[in-house]
């Protein structure tokens, strides 16, 4: 059989970093391929090479046996071949409908078109109404337009790039099994991805880049995940240790009855939300994105005070009409999901970036900051924490993601917090830096303080949580121990079909369809 | 109900140069581009109707050098904000700024020479009809040609596919560049539209409404036309609506001097700009229909990307 999409030794580099070296791949009609690695490994520039959004310095592209002069995001779309971006390509003030007409060739039709949106998304079980407005949509549905956009046109060859990140496992379920009818009926699915066990379920054959380089070519569906991690990261990854702990006898952050209405229309108000971290536990706060995660970090570090003070409790206090910065000063610490612009200032200097929390440990007196010890603390955190910079002079936004998390952890772990609350410990983090972030987590825990993870990756929050709590429109379930808990009943909480949220039994149907 | 006659259609009249350059900046701001220039573009469009006129060109031919003269004076802008990528302000102010001085060269001589202007047309039948007739068919023909264009501007933005990309593009460029649309063009092909927009709305000032070259005559209705957009919340009907009201105020303001009522006329003149300021409050507060209808990357610089 004629491969449909063959790489022949493509490379590429950028000023300073060679993104893919040598990169020879095939992929046959109607396979499942992945492409594996770490953030970093080039798989991104790979992806935009095979669609033309970059140029390859060398090397051959061949499309269906014949090899293509010259390449471009025009003469993909002429060849079937579409991509899903991971950051969706969507206009929130327009339809569903408008959105994809705006990349249909020819006249607009929007009638014609809704009808065929909808014959589509039938036909491979992704339901969409083309008539709502993209604003109102969850992430995992604006995941389903970006497919069905690129399902319209036909495609020979569809790039998924990281397309589960922001789905729960059901949905994931229902998108495999929308890409397996694709690859039935002879499509080829390009799926770039670092989660091993998705490869391995979905996958018929898989390239692992490390650095740029092709490092291992497998069948995932007969390698353990464990080589797959292997030919990932170049060596083994540290095992994780957690020790059991000892909980403290009070919670060190309590959070009572709290009810706060959202200030946006697409916000989500939060119900009487009970949650409790005990000191020497880590506490976990699992969700599909956009059910009051943003919320409730919010109102648990004060950048959004509540509006009775016993709302939140720390250790003992009553902390709830208290400002962020108030209590940072009683010992909460806040890691925010956004590292760039929110956990750090972009254009600032690590050590700049330092004393924006870490001022607390005598960097200003009478008002003037103390830049040299700003620099040693700075020092200091890139040393213990392994950030990769060139020192305390370096830019936030010079630092790779992973590497800025660290240091952005490091920092308030160092001002010895009570309670530390991190939301996305790991995103767009690369997988050795995720398990160093992780790893620290656990020890702050051991160490007799409250962690508090917000995450909507449930593995990392099943590998280092002690117990789990789930948000759901706002309310958050009861909290489950690791122990007696599973994926399945987390999932099912996610979707708001678990136990303690009210369920029609149409959708509680199409759940159990679902799985 | 004479007065009241009287001042309904003055007002129409007076909204007309406010809907021509106002319509025109939507069409800009909703593709994501803020052009402060209008004052500068309406002078321009001014300075050159009457130039041509005095040139002894037919209206038609006055009225079509006065959108030319906008456009290219808008294109100065084009260059500076969509090509060099400046500061979207400082290039608007300096055209305003620079259209004020090259009207007043431009108008060097005709200074206060009356304009044959061009004159209502008389509708046989309609025209005739006590009240309604004046109120509604007594007009001149630009101010009919602005009802027509206030349809072609609503058609375009929310019924065709290129008023869509128009609008994609006003709300994220790099998405729209991503899915193919050529920012840069689509954008140089709004900003030349309400260039030549506030062309046709100057000229309309010194060949229908004044009509005599005087310089800086617009006399802050290009000011009045950007907040205009603003009060509309970038919604073409209620740029019409928000026209009439500003007219209205201006005609009520000079009524109100004539009739010895008692209010300083500096504070109606700052009338306009107050009601702007309330809505700007108004709808910030309304995320939903900012979202909607506001053009989020508005003032933002394009750098297309790879």
């Amino acid at each position: 059989m004629t491969p449909r999409l063959e790489l022949r030794g493509i490379s590429k580099s950028y000023p300073g970093v060679i993104a893919n070296d040598d990169i020879s791949l095939s992929v046959l009609p109607g396979e499942i391929h992945a492409v594996l690695g770490e953030n970093g490994a080039g798989k991104s520039t790979l992806m935009k090479i095979i669609y033309g959004a970059t140029p390859a310095d060398r090397g051959q592209i061949v499309c269906d046996g014949k090899i293509l002069p010259e390449h471009g995001p025009a003469i993909s779309r002429e060849l079937g071949i579409e991509m899903v971006y991971q950051h969706f390509a969507l206009f929130e003030s327009i339809t569903v409908v408008e959105n994809i007409a705006l990349s249909m060739p020819g006249k607009m039709d929007l009638k014609r078109l809704a009808v065929r949106i909808r014959d589509v998304s039938e036909r491979y079980g992704l339901p969409i109404d083309p008539d709502r407005l993209v604003l109102s949509l969850s992430v995992g549905e604006r995941q389903r337009v970006e497919i069905v956009r690129c399902l319209l046109r036909q495609p020979k060859l569809l790039i998924l790039d990281e397309p589960t990140s922001v789905l729960t496992p059901q949905a994931v379920r229902t998108l495999f099994k929308t890409l397996r009818q694709l690859a039935a009926e002879g499509c080829s699915i390009l799926y770039i991805s670092h989660k091993l066990d998705e490869v391995r379920e979905l996958c018929h054959s898989a390239t692992v880049l490390r650095g740029g380089k092709v490092t291992g070519e497998t069948d995932p569906r007969q390698a353990t995940s464990a080589e797959l991690a292997r030919m990932m990261v170049g060596s083994d990854l540290p095992e994780m240790t957690v020790d059991p702990s000892e909980l403290s006898h009070l919670p060190l952050l309590a959070v009572n009855n709290l009810s706060m209405a959202s200030e946006t229309a697409t916000g989500t108000s939060l119900k009487s939300v009970n949650l409790e971290a005990y000191g020497g536990e880590i506490v976990g706060i699992a969700g599909v994105s956009g059910n009051g995660q943003g919320e409730l970090a919010a109102a648990i570090s004060g950048e959004k005070i509540t509006s009775a003070a016993e709302d939140i409790i720390l250790e003992g206090r009553a902390v709830g009409h208290l400002n962020a910065g108030r209590r940072r000063d009683l010992g909460l610490g806040f890691v925010p999901e956004e590292r760039l612009g929110r956990g750090a200032v972009p254009p600032y200097e690590l050590s700049e970036n330092a004393l924006l929390t870490a001022h607390r440990l005598g960097m200003v007196k009478h008002g003037m900051a103390n830049r040299r010890k700003a620099r040693d603390f700075a020092s200091a955190v890139i040393e213990k924490y392994k950030v990769k910079a060139s020192g305390p002079n370096a830019k936030a936004h010079g630092l790779s993601g992973g590497n800025l998390q660290k240091f952005i952890m490091g920092r308030e772990i160092e001002l010895a917090p009570k309670v530390l609350l991190v939301s996305q410990p790991t995103w767009g983090v690369d997988v050795g830096a995720a398990a160093f972030v992780r790893q620290t987590l656990i020890d702050l825990s051991r160490s007799g303080k409250a962690v508090i993870v917000i995450s909507e990756e449930l593995e990392e929050l099943f590998e280092i949580c002690d117990r789990l709590y789930v948000i759901c429109n706002g309310e958050l379930s009861p909290p489950l121990y690791r122990a007696e808990t599973n994926i399945e009943e987390v999932g099912l909480l996610m979707t708001g079909t678990g136990p303690t949220c009210a369920a029609s039994e149409e959708q509680m149907e199409s759940i159990r369809h679902a799985v | 109900m004479d007065l009241f006659v009287s001042m309904f259609a003055a007002t129409i009249v007076a909204a007309t140069p406010l809907i021509f350059a106002a319509l025109g900046e939507l069409v800009v701001e909703k593709s994501g581009v803020l052009n402060l220039g209008i004052e500068g573009m309406m002078l321009v469009g001014a300075a050159f109707g009457v130039w041509a006129h005095f040139a002894g060109l037919p209206m038609t031919v006055a009225l079509a050098a006065a959108v030319l003269a906008g456009a290219a004076s808008s294109l100065l802008f084009g260059v500076l904000a969509l090509t060099f990528m400046t500061n979207q302000y400082a290039a608007g102010l300096a055209l305003a700024i620079f259209g004020t001085g090259v009207s007043a060269f431009i108008g060097r001589g005709f200074g206060s020479t009356p304009v044959d202007a061009i004159q209502p047309v008389h509708l046989p039948g309609l025209s005739d009809i006590p009240v309604i007739g004046e109120m509604f068919f007594q007009y001149d023909p630009l101010v009919y040609l602005s009802f027509v264009l206030f349809g072609i501007v609503s058609w375009f933005l929310y019924r065709t596919k290129a008023g869509l990309a128009l609008r994609a593009i006003g709300e994220s460029p790099d998405s729209a560049h991503a899915i193919g649309y050529e920012v840069i063009r689509i954008r140089y092909m709004a900003v030349m539209f309400g260039g030549a927009m506030a062309g046709l709305g100057g000229a309309y000032l010194s060949l229908v409404y004044t009509p005599l070259w005087v310089e800086n005559m617009t006399a802050g209705r290009g000011w009045i036309a950007l907040a205009l957009v603003v009060f509309a919340a970038w919604r073409p009907i209620r740029v019409v609506l928000g026209a009439w009201l500003f007219g209205g105020m201006t005609i009520l303001q000079l009524q109100g001097q004539a009739i010895g009522l008692n209010v300083p006329s500096e504070l109606l003149s700052a009338l306009p700009y107050l009601a702007t300021i309330a809505v700007l409050v108004l709808i910030s507060r309304n995320r939903q229909a900012m979202a909607l209808d506001f053009p989020i990357s508005l003032a933002r610089p394009f750098r297309p990307k790879g």
